[in-house]
């Protein structure tokens, strides 16, 4: 049902849904099975942390705590790699055959278990559940899925030379795509033979520990997989372990140069996935309602926890009156809230410590004399949650258009020229992603090769897919994930 | 009287041009009986950013250049090379190369240049994929040159390690500034007369010459740069790892060393791959 009325600045009318009607709560209640303390994940079983420490997982939604998590010290990381090195050699060994149908084994028990996966996703990171659901959960399904197939075939991966493990490797990943990530990380090192021992991040351990219970389940050989649960200090741990052939990370850019000088000095190879500030680009022939579904989907799709998320819109000036205002009608009816609600849009921000950060870099904003708006709507009273946010009158000087925000707030800028846009765009030291808006095909294919980022989506935004090779140019990283090309990335050479 | 010879001032060449150390600094090299040879540019800081402007600037032109064209003037380069390679081996042999080793390296040097002129148009299909997603998209992964990429090359054998480093880089459309062997720095100055007359425009590639501890901080943190590819003992590997951080430089370092850079193993598809970046593109299929 829909009604009109004049928007307040302009003559265009604009179309009002949310609030009309409250919608009734619809929670996803499905039963997540969490424990009330997680240990640590070391040579194939539960182990209590040598620490003797733990920490709280909580719920962003409410604040309430979830569950009490092993604190894992430079003995735990050392026990770990400890396992891996005396896996290493068996899981090497073992036929490519075998080893691929343990990924298989892990993305089927997934599957099984993809409904309390997703609940316990959005508990444990404030993810609307529509999206740990429909995205996170199957996605890293789909991961074990197509890496399972690699395993029997890596004489075809690089021509010429014959790819083969490198040893253990150490992984660190963040908070936003807590179980995918993991997915994105594990299935090509297993399928290449390599042992891993991964450390989530400190606010979301709990998908991680849960698919511990999957690879005992699948029967995968102790060892071969180990988790390390803790914060900062754990992870520089793993990094920095000498039992490591490769460590793969990823997270901000800031903490990725810190890894690099860490390793300096050791022959250690190295993946990282860091930060990005990416430019969502929409010229005047562009379809406008598409794009400003993909404009919000870009910025807002996990409350805009996302390193590619189109965070500046460069929009073109004979479209921008229409198109900001398009996007202000749209941000209206986007509901925040209960992140289990099967209607919420926005969840939870992730942690008291982010949301922080989004409050400082949105007062920036307001200072430096960009104009914010943020629709009226309720946030719930517990929990941290921050509004949709939109920025227009940004200048490329803004911190806002140029430091990585990870939260729902976009920043507006205008161009001109084909060039124009190319140039502004590429102002940047990250190099993600990028996004372009146009029916011209030849424009397409130009921006495309002109936009120095490592992932650019054509009249779609913000897709992933375990073929696609995704990762970063410059401050962004370096090394890829998914497809033959990530694949490579965990692969010795000889 | 005997005709006194015209020996020639050794000049590095950088932007297409061959000049001294913009510092006017020089240091002495004599050849392999302990004679005088001549004085070779010391080169500094200022000539290397000076050189990685000159790169920059060819950068978007040399990448535009369509792999076929590439290819080409790779392969003039190794023509340039064998006609005059009775002069290179003379030089390395003057500074202490024995004389088959010196032909066989450059033989070995023109015949690498071919290996990778015919790279050059081959390494997209290889390295690029279109991929089979699930959802209704066509999406197609295609290389891209990183940009300007620092390369120091070893002192050992020094004209072939430095031709095995340079070719890849450049078959795929990055643009260059090299740092000669410090100990016998003459054959990379021949080695750029040789560019200069190959096809190969001005700035693509720009060959130094000068002292390692002075000249690898810079190469390590110089911010365009955006790769290095270097030979480096541990502490110099430290010192460019600790550099590369603050840019997120990409950084690949050679395990090759002396004769081993003559084998056919010293070539091949991973040293282009470690110099491009890896981009992805998707669009809807529809309507």
């Amino acid at each position: 049902m829909a009604a009109t009325r004049k928007t307040s600045g302009g003559t265009r009318p604009g179309l009002i849904f949310g609030d009309l009607w409250e919608f009734d709560p619809a929670p996803e209640t499905a039963d997540p099975k969490l424990k009330s303390r997680y240990d640590l994940f070391i040579d194939g079983r539960f182990v209590r942390p040598r620490s003797g420490r733990t920490f709280d997982s909580i719920n962003p939604a409410n604040e309430r705590k979830l569950a009490e998590i092993a604190l894992a010290g430079p003995a735990d990381v050392d026990a770990a790699y400890r396992a891996a090195g005396r896996a290493f050699r068996g899981w090497a060994a073992t036929p490519g055959r075998e080893r691929g149908k343990y990924l298989f084994r892990i993305a089927r028990l997934l599957q099984d278990r993809a409904r309390e996966f997703a609940v316990a996703e959005t508990l444990d990171g404030g993810k609307p559940i529509r999206e740990s659901r429909d995205f996170d959960v199957p996605m890293a399904a789909a991961h074990f899925f197509y890496h399972a197939g690699w395993a029997d075939k890596l004489e075809y991966v690089a021509p010429g030379r014959i790819a083969g493990p490198l040893g253990v490797v150490g992984q660190v990943i963040p908070w936003n795509f807590p179980l995918l990530m993991l997915a994105w990380k594990l299935a090509p090192a297993l399928a290449m033979g390599n042992c891993v021992v991964l450390k989530p991040a400190e606010t979301t351990s709990i998908t991680a520990l849960k698919l511990a219970e999957i690879l005992q389940d699948a029967g995968l050989p102790p060892g071969v997989v180990n988790f390390v649960t803790g914060a900062g200090e754990t992870g520089a741990a793993v990094m920095g372990h000498p039992g490591a052939a490769k460590v793969a990370f990823t997270g901000s850019t800031e903490v990725g140069k810190a890894i690099m000088r860490q390793l300096a000095g050791t022959d250690r190879k190295m993946t990282m996935e860091l930060g990005g500030k990416a430019a969502n680009i929409v010229f005047d022939d562009a379809p406008i309602d598409q794009a400003v579904e993909g404009i919000v989907n870009g910025i807002f799709f996990n409350q805009g926890h996302v390193c590619c998320a189109g965070s500046r819109l460069l929009v073109h000036e004979p479209v921008a009156e229409q198109v900001i205002s398009r996007l202000r009608n749209r941000v209206r009816v986007l509901r925040v809230g209960d992140p289990l609600d099967k209607n919420t849009d926005l969840g939870a921000i992730n942690s008291r410590e982010q949301l922080g950060r989004i409050r400082r870099l949105v007062a920036s904003g307001v200072r430096e004399g960009a104009q914010m708006y943020q629709p009226p709507c309720r946030l719930p009273e517990r929990g941290y949650y921050f509004p949709p946010t939109l920025f227009t009158r940004v200048t490329q000087s803004h911190r806002i258009a140029r430091e990585e925000i990870f939260g729902p707030v976009l920043s507006i800028l205008t161009f001109r020229t084909v060039d124009e846009a190319i140039e502004k765009a590429n102002n940047t030291p990250y190099g993600l992603s990028a996004g372009v808006w146009t029916d011209k095909g030849s424009r397409i294919l130009r921006m495309a090769t002109e936009l120095k980022a490592g992932v650019v989506w054509a009249n779609t935004f913000n897709k992933f897919d375990p073929s696609s090779p995704f990762g970063g140019y410059k401050e962004s990283g370096f090394g890829r994930e998914g497809g033959r090309q990530g694949l490579l990335d965990y692969a010795h050479l000889a | 009287m005997n005709r006194i010879p015209v020996t020639k001032t050794p000049k590095v060449y950088i932007g297409g041009a061959f000049v001294r150390s913009e510092s006017a600094r020089t240091f002495k090299v004599n050849d392999a009986t302990g004679a005088f040879f001549g004085n070779i540019p010391q080169c500094t800081r200022k000539d290397l950013r000076n050189a990685v402007e000159a790169a920059a600037k060819a950068g978007p032109g040399w990448a535009r250049r369509s792999p076929y064209n590439r290819a080409q003037i790779l392969y003039r380069l190794a023509e340039m090379l064998e006609a005059r390679s009775g002069e290179l081996v003379t030089s390395l042999v003057r500074f202490g190369a024995r004389e088959a080793d010196a032909a066989r390296g450059m033989s070995v040097g023109v015949d690498r240049l071919i290996h990778y002129a015919g790279w050059a148009d081959k390494y997209e299909q290889l390295l690029g994929s279109v991929n089979p997603v699930a959802s209704a998209h066509f999406s197609f992964t295609v290389t891209e040159p990183m940009g300007v990429v620092g390369i120091i090359s070893p002192d050992n054998p020094p004209l072939l390690s430095l031709l095995s480093m340079l070719a890849p880089v450049i078959a795929c459309g990055n643009t260059v500034v090299a740092l000669a062997s410090e100990k016998v720095p003459y054959p990379a100055i021949l080695l750029g007369e040789m560019l200069a007359t190959s096809d190969l425009p001005g700035g693509v590639v720009n060959i130094l010459t000068g002292f390692r501890r002075e000249l690898v901080p810079t190469f390590a943190t110089h911010a365009h740069l955006r790769a290095v590819y270097a030979a480096a003992n541990g502490e110099e590997r430290k010192a460019i790892r600790l550099g590369a951080a603050a840019s997120v430089k990409r950084v690949r370092f050679t395990d090759i060393i002396g004769k081993e850079w003559f084998a056919d193993s010293a070539q091949g598809l991973e040293a282009i791959r470690d110099f491009v970046e890896v981009k992805t593109t998707w669009h809807p299929i529809g309507s």
